[in-house]
């Protein structure tokens, strides 16, 4: 068999088994850098259609299935993987880097998952592996927000499974083809992926747990979860209505709870929500220009979400610090970062000329023309308030605002190369989109550099800018976390259980007094009866004896004539 | 590491030249709509400076709402480290 017959999840898995087999060195090294290219190179020469089957149970299992838009995202992927592994390989604990690359091969399998049961299993491999990810941030709080990660994946995944078994029931057919919800099944289904795509009211966990794990680890979990679960909704449930609404909240709770937010990774997780909002839109809308938008936005985002990532995890890494508060002023000392960090903090806001208006702004096309009045207006307002949460907030709180009097070294050459490579793609897909169309799964000539189409969204972006600087005194950075549903988990049942607790031993201090008093009663009466001279214990003479003995006989004759 | 500086991006005069330097380009995007048709889908997009307001208003909306919500949702940043009890007592004061 050759290498290309492989399905590239295992080659990436493979990577992953050699890395944790390996010395820290050159040979790992040299595995980090390769394992990820090989994958690209098994995923460009995957075909269309299906070309790897198993047989399990009764049906058969396709491994690897083919089309443009599954290879556009497992592509991303992969070079997701170099990228990120370059940004990692000389910091990054071995078991990280490990479960990162194994996480990977997880999003890649999902990517040519042929059938549901296939899509299952991979889908199982991200969240184990992505969960030791967030372990390996290495603190207590990355440990307790890990196993939140991994309760909420898991209930997901049951979901998700409950859903796939009714289809395999009614159906007698596992393949992955589009669906609508008309059933309790296929409900499942969406609410399972869902749930991986952080839409509510299960949001939380995102902005839980990926700031808590290491400045290298939240590279890797900004692209794989959500993105592959994007791309299971646009093939599944393209067209599903709800979505739309579904992903406008998804839009403004991101915008919302990062302008509340303090710290610079979790106002970046909050901008994930925000982001991966704007593809379930299309995914809902789904007409043809939609799902281009859905998947040219994923393949720009994983890109400039990764480094803005990067550029706040170059700061945690020298710096130790997070916080907004604590930070400022940094551009003195760490240039590359601030430049590096201020265009993916652009190509976000979809600023002309970066990744994110050459691929959003086909979103807001298709729900243009499909005369959306409300959605495509909902978007232009959310651009601008993406502007202003990711666009500006993030770099002025972290690189200029005040001086900290921090005066930490630039990122190391690994770090800023990593951050190099995704700073000109972006640039490069904003300049030259056609590179990225060219692989969308429908034909796509759009053309956004009019002058009246950029003219437009100068005035709206720079406008964003004035009313941010403007408004400055009323975001001023406090020591505070924000609600959220993650109060349910992490505090009502805590609660919950404590006043269940508390009743449960109301009645046992309840019973024991009352078991307190029998006993005492017992405990006086029995003493007051078999003391030396009480009733039981004191020596009775024989004609008492007697008579008591006549009167039981008595009754007992009286008892036995009735 | 710690030391205070006087960086030429951060002195006053600079912050000025830099805010009259930007309110110039708002002021030009917006006089070029006189030059350049704005394209949109919808008739109100062409009218005059929609872009400008519209993303003025939409933002300062936003930090208003944050704001509000702020009010409800904010908590100390050991909220979830403390002691419930302790907590609880806390809020309703």
């Amino acid at each position: 068999m050759n290498i290309e017959m492989l399905p590239p999840a295992l080659i990436m898995l493979a990577g992953a088994v050699a890395i944790l087999l390996t010395r820290p060195g050159m040979v790992r090294n040299a595995i980090v850098l390769v394992a990820p290219l090989l994958t690209l190179w098994a995923v460009w020469l995957v075909p269309d259609g299906i070309s790897s089957t198993a047989y399990y149970l009764d049906y058969t299992i396709e491994l690897v299935e083919g089309s443009p838009v599954r290879r556009l995202f497992a592509t991303i992927f992969a070079i997701m993987a170099f990228v990120g592994g370059l940004y990692a390989f000389r910091t990054a604990r071995r078991f990280e880097l490990a479960a990162a690359f194994a996480y990977g091969a997880g999003a890649i399998g999902v990517a040519f998952a042929g059938d549901l049961i296939t899509l299952f299993l991979f889908w199982e491999v991200m969240a184990l592996f992505s969960t030791v990810v967030v372990w390996c941030g290495g603190t207590e709080k990355s440990k307790a927000a890990g196993i939140r990660y991994a309760v909420i994946h898991l209930l997901g995944g049951v979901i998700l499974k409950v859903g796939i078994e009714g289809v395999m029931v009614n159906t007698g057919s596992v393949d992955i083809t589009a669906m609508s919800v008309t059933d309790f099944s296929s409900a499942m289904i969406l609410i399972g992926i869902l749930i991986n795509a952080a839409a509510p009211p299960l949001s939380a966990w995102l902005a839980d747990a990926y700031p808590e794990s290491s400045p290298t680890g939240s590279v890797f979990l900004s692209a794989f979860t959500t993105k592959t679960a994007v791309l299971a909704l646009i093939l599944l449930f393209p067209g599903e209505s709800i979505l739309i609404w579904v992903g406008l909240y998804m839009i403004f709770y991101g915008i919302i709870y990062a302008l509340l937010e303090n710290d610079a990774r979790r106002i970046l997780a909050y901008s994930i929500v925000n982001q991966v909002g704007f593809m379930v839109v299309a995914v809902g809308i789904g007409t043809e220009t939609a799902i281009n938008g859905a998947s040219a936005h994923a393949f720009a985002h994983i890109i400039y979400k990764a480094l803005l990532f990067m550029s706040a995890g170059v700061v945690v890494y020298r710096t130790g610090l997070s916080r907004c508060s604590d930070l400022g002023g940094l551009f003195r000392t760490m240039p590359l970062t601030t430049v590096c960090g201020i265009i993916g903090a652009l190509a976000i806001s979809s600023f002309p000329l970066t990744s994110g208006f050459t691929t959003k702004t086909l979103i807001s096309e298709a729900a243009g023309a499909q005369g959306l009045v409300w959605v495509y207006f909902l978007l232009a307002a959310a651009s601008a308030g993406v502007f202003l949460h990711a666009g500006i907030k993030f770099p002025w709180f972290v690189f200029f605002q005040k001086d900290s009097g921090l005066r930490p070294k630039d990122a190391p050459w690994n770090m800023g190369a990593a951050m190099v490579i995704f700073a000109f793609a972006c640039i490069l897909l904003g300049v030259y989109p056609q590179l990225l169309y060219q692989y969308l799964p429908y034909p796509e000539d759009a053309d956004f550099y009019k002058p009246g189409k950029v003219l437009f969204y100068l005035q709206l972006l720079l406008f964003s800018g004035l009313a941010f600087f403007l408004m400055l005194p009323l975001m001023k950075r406090t020591l505070t976390l924000s609600l959220d549903t993650d109060w349910i988990y992490r505090r009502m049942f805590f609660n919950a259980a404590k006043v269940g607790a508390r009743a449960l031993a109301d009645i046992r201090d309840r019973a024991a007094n009352d078991l307190n008093a029998a006993s005492g009663w017992l405990s006086g009466w029995l003493s007051a009866n078999w003391k030396t001279d009480g009733p039981f214990t004191r020596s009775w003479p024989i004609s008492a004896t007697a008579l008591w003995i006549a009167a039981l006989l008595s009754v007992y004759v009286f008892v036995y004539y009735l | 590491m710690r030391a205070h500086d006087n960086h030429w991006l951060t002195r006053p005069s600079t912050v000025r030249i830099l805010w009259i330097v930007f309110s110039i380009i708002l002021g030009i995007t917006v006089a070029l709509q006189f030059l350049v048709p704005v394209k949109g889908a919808f008739a109100i997009e062409k009218t005059f400076g929609f872009g400008a307001w519209y993303g003025f208003l939409a933002c300062v909306l936003m930090v208003l709402v944050a704001k509000v919500l702020g009010w409800l949702l904010k908590r100390p940043e050991d909220y979830y480290q403390s002691e419930p009890s302790a907590q609880e007592s806390a809020d309703e004061h």
